[in-house]
């Protein structure tokens, strides 16, 4: 029954998102509350009906129903009940599911707090409503995750064990919440572009910064799997999947800075809705990208051209409706404000053409071998080496602009009081390049100048936190979540740069060395996990003869699945991580084995998780002050 | 021209500018660092250079994995038309199979043996990398429904 009754509750989801783009539309025009009050709830009721529709495939899995086609594809009554959960959207038709329960989720938060003019969120609710409408129709038409199996299977397929992972159950939750967040201020945009409306970039503020929160999580918790699941000891590898998260990443980051500045000063005013457009846009090529099975990665379910076809034309249909919409209303919305060169706005404006351009690199890498494919068939990919030429050089010139926004004041800055601000945070940075000259071999010249930039971020963001000294908590958000970048650079370059690596073949009692440790290899034994059977390794960390901690990489066979992976095993000091993964037997109890010593690798996450804390602040900041413009004008004032 | 017309035009000319460098950037990025992707027929047909990197996928042969004494790997690529030698130093994916799909990073050496840089495996068994199907329904070894 639960299978139906979800379908069901789809249904009326659909039948509520078609009112609330229909009333919400309307309510953009008329004088009377009638049709935004019925856009208002009708948005809550659509959240309602696709939480229940959520919660009854979320049943079925839980209490394994293999009736349910989905559940006995991608469930097994072995497997714990946190993958059972997770299982959920481990799968196409689960994950578009997700996909639109969060957008629900938003809508009910834009019903709710009613931020910007009423015509504004009308507007706003309307445009999700139409965005609702088109996914729940794509479930409903290409993808029903309800269809049942007659008869039912006794047992399930089980799930890919590469799935079966805490950090993975979260990853696509989180960066769905990031994705589908942009669509939050692409609506508002969309509804500014209908209604005239300026005061927009307020409006939509809090939803632009938990999408970027959460991509930022999201992003980071995909490579830190990666990196401790795989096995190779990589942290990101410019794959075209990570890629799709990575583009968004950067518009969502540049629309929060130019957003920034058309709130404050009214600058950027037609760009700042041209980038909310971009934004979500890039959710969605992303979401292609990943789902449609153009792609060779875990992360392609959908290899149905009928699906690839639908979101196709969705994309087509959306993207090219908003840049029509933009084409037609921005001419009549009044231009934005004028600002001097030493200015607020003008480093935003470096920081913006710097991310777009980065943004357009990676693009670039990631489309180019499918657009060939599809003119001549020719495959290729396009490596880290591209992305080292390109990309970084890009992004390192945003990072040496980056302390210089937050210092300078609005219209009008002074550039000179700026730089003379900055000398400590210059200092830092030479003495970061002094150290790491001096002390880390090898010495390399991307590494030194890495670090120095990481001291010259980190040393801007005191200074910049020192000046601020009484203010709002929230003011601090910006010096935090550059920081966190400065901290990422450094575990970035770290690791790359002086990372060892041992490969070996070992019989038991064999040691062998990798970076400062030896390491002593005792054998393997057979253990049985909850649903797997698994070989582990057992080896020692010899401290001066003998042996200390023992890691414990394992060798996984998932029997339900059909399925083979490894877990690494991992020893970290929060500096430095020692990295073990075991690899294949060789014959006679000998294994062969990866060892990895990855310095200041942690920083990488470390770094990210300061970051989103940034983005928190500002949203706590944000969501206790009034939600509409204050009646006098900002003065330059401390930047959030 | 007023103030305001020269600043827009300054703009343009700005963004111009920047669009020209970018487009110029990643033209030369693509051009030095894109990596193709070849079949054992390909290879046998003489179609790659000697040290050009390139991606090698197909079927692990039967029968043709041997491990050295070290971490070295020897096996065949194979899609039933030409089968390449490969030599890798280090350790398998953990769904590395004989008779199994298989794409591996690397060049060919002087003796025309592939020596891979790194090795991936398909995911699971319902997985294969699209251009291994690709090569081997070319070469008239791909059984639909038949993994």
């Amino acid at each position: 029954m639960t299978g139906e009754l979800g379908q069901l509750a789809l249904c009326f989801a659909l039948a509520l998102s078609l009112v609330m783009a229909v009333a919400g539309l309307i309510g953009t025009r008329t004088e009377a509350n009638t049709a935004r009050r019925v856009a208002t709830s009708s948005a809550l009721g659509f959240l309602v009906f696709i939480v229940l529709s959520f919660a009854a495939l979320t049943y079925a899995f839980i209490t394994s129903d293999f009736s349910v086609a989905l559940v006995a594809g991608h469930s097994h009554t072995l497997k714990p009940l946190v993958y059972k959960i997770s299982g959920v959207w481990g799968n196409h038709e689960g994950s578009m599911l997700l996909w639109v329960l969060v957008l629900a989720l938003y809508a009910g938060m834009v019903a709710l707090l009613q931020r910007g003019g009423e015509r504004l969120t009308s507007g706003a609710l309307g445009v999700q409503g139409l965005l609702a409408a088109a996914f729940i129709l794509f479930i409903l038409f290409t993808s029903n995750p309800f269809l049942r199996l007659d008869p039912a299977p006794f047992e399930g397929a089980g799930l890919t064990p590469l799935l079966q992972d805490p950090g993975l159950a979260m990853h696509p939750p989180m960066l769905y919440a990031g994705y589908v967040g942009l669509s939050a201020s692409f609506s508002y945009a969309a509804a500014a572009l209908l209604v005239g409306e300026a005061g927009w970039a307020r409006a939509a503020r809090p939803f632009m910064l938990i999408a970027w929160i959460a991509l930022t999580c999201g992003i980071a918790l995909g490579s830190w799997w990666a990196y401790y699941e795989l096995g190779w000891g990589g942290f990101w590898g410019w794959d075209p999947v990570e890629n799709a998260s990575l583009m968004p990443w950067l518009i969502a980051t540049a629309l929060l800075h130019s957003a920034l500045a058309t709130e404050k000063s009214g600058a950027f005013r037609t760009w700042s809705l041209l980038l909310a457009i971009a934004g979500f846009s890039m959710s969605l090529i992303g979401t292609f990208l990943v789902r449609s099975g153009v792609l060779s990665s875990v992360h392609a379910f959908a290899s149905d051209p009928a699906r690839g076809f639908f979101i196709m034309v969705l994309i087509a249909l959306a993207i090219g409706g908003a840049l029509a919409l933009f084409a037609w209303r921005a001419p009549t919305l009044q231009g934005g404000a004028a600002f001097e060169p030493a200015s607020r706005e003008t480093a935003l404006l470096l920081n913006n053409v710097f991310l777009v351009a980065a943004c357009a690199c990676v693009f670039a890498g990631t489309l180019y071998p499918l657009i060939l494919d599809a003119l001549n068939g020719t495959k290729i990919t396009v490596g880290p080496p591209y992305y080292a030429i390109t990309f970084a050089p890009i992004f390192f010139a945003l990072l040496l602009l980056v302390p210089f926004g937050p210092q300078l004041g609005w219209k009008r800055g002074d550039l000179k009081a700026v730089w003379h601000s900055l000398y400590p945070a210059l200092g830092l940075a030479a003495i970061a390049a002094i150290a790491v000259l001096a002390i880390v071999a090898p010495r390399t010249i991307a590494a030194t100048g890495a670090f120095a930039v990481a001291a010259w971020l980190i040393g801007a963001s005191i200074i910049d936190v020192r000046k601020r000294k009484g203010a709002r908590a929230s003011a601090f958000a910006a010096a935090l979540a550059h920081a966190g970048l400065g901290i990422t650079l450094m575990g970035v370059a770290g690791t790359t740069a002086w990372r060892s690596e041992a490969i070996t073949v070992a019989a038991p009692g064999q040691s062998f060395t990798v970076g400062p440790y030896t390491l002593r290899f005792d054998g393997v034994s057979r253990v049985k996990g909850p649903n797997y059977i698994a070989d582990r390794a057992h080896i020692a960390v010899m401290d001066g003869g003998k042996p200390g901690a023992v890691l414990q990489p394992e060798h996984r066979l998932y029997p339900a699945e059909g399925q083979d992976m490894s877990d690494t095993a991992i020893r970290t000091t929060g500096l430095r991580d020692l990295y073990l993964a075991l690899g294949d037997e060789r014959g006679d109890g000998r294994f062969a084995l990866r060892a990895y010593v990855s310095p200041l690798a942690p920083l990488i996450w470390i770094g990210g998780l300061i970051m989103a804390l940034g983005g928190m602040l500002s949203l706590w900041g944000r969501l206790r002050a009034p939600a509409r413009e204050p009646a006098a004008p900002p003065v330059a004032q401390a930047a959030e | 021209m007023n103030a305001k017309k020269k600043r827009r035009l300054a703009f343009a000319a700005a963004l111009v500018a920047v669009g020209a460098v970018l487009a110029v950037l990643i033209r030369y990025g693509l051009g030095q660092n894109i990596m193709y992707f070849h079949s054992p027929a390909d290879v046998a047909a003489g179609g790659v250079s000697e040290g050009v990197a390139f991606r090698l996928g197909g079927l692990v042969e039967k029968g043709s994995v041997t491990h050295g004494a070290g971490a070295e790997v020897k096996f065949r690529v194979t899609d039933g038309k030409g089968s390449v030698p490969a030599e890798f130093v280090g350790v398998l994916p953990a769904l590395f199979r004989e008779n199994q799909g298989v794409v591996a990073t690397g060049a060919m050496d002087a003796h025309g043996t592939f020596i891979a840089a790194e090795v991936l495996a398909k995911h699971d068994e319902k997985y294969m990398p699209p251009e291994v199907v690709a090569a081997l329904k070319k070469s008239g070894r791909w059984k639909e429904g038949a993994e």
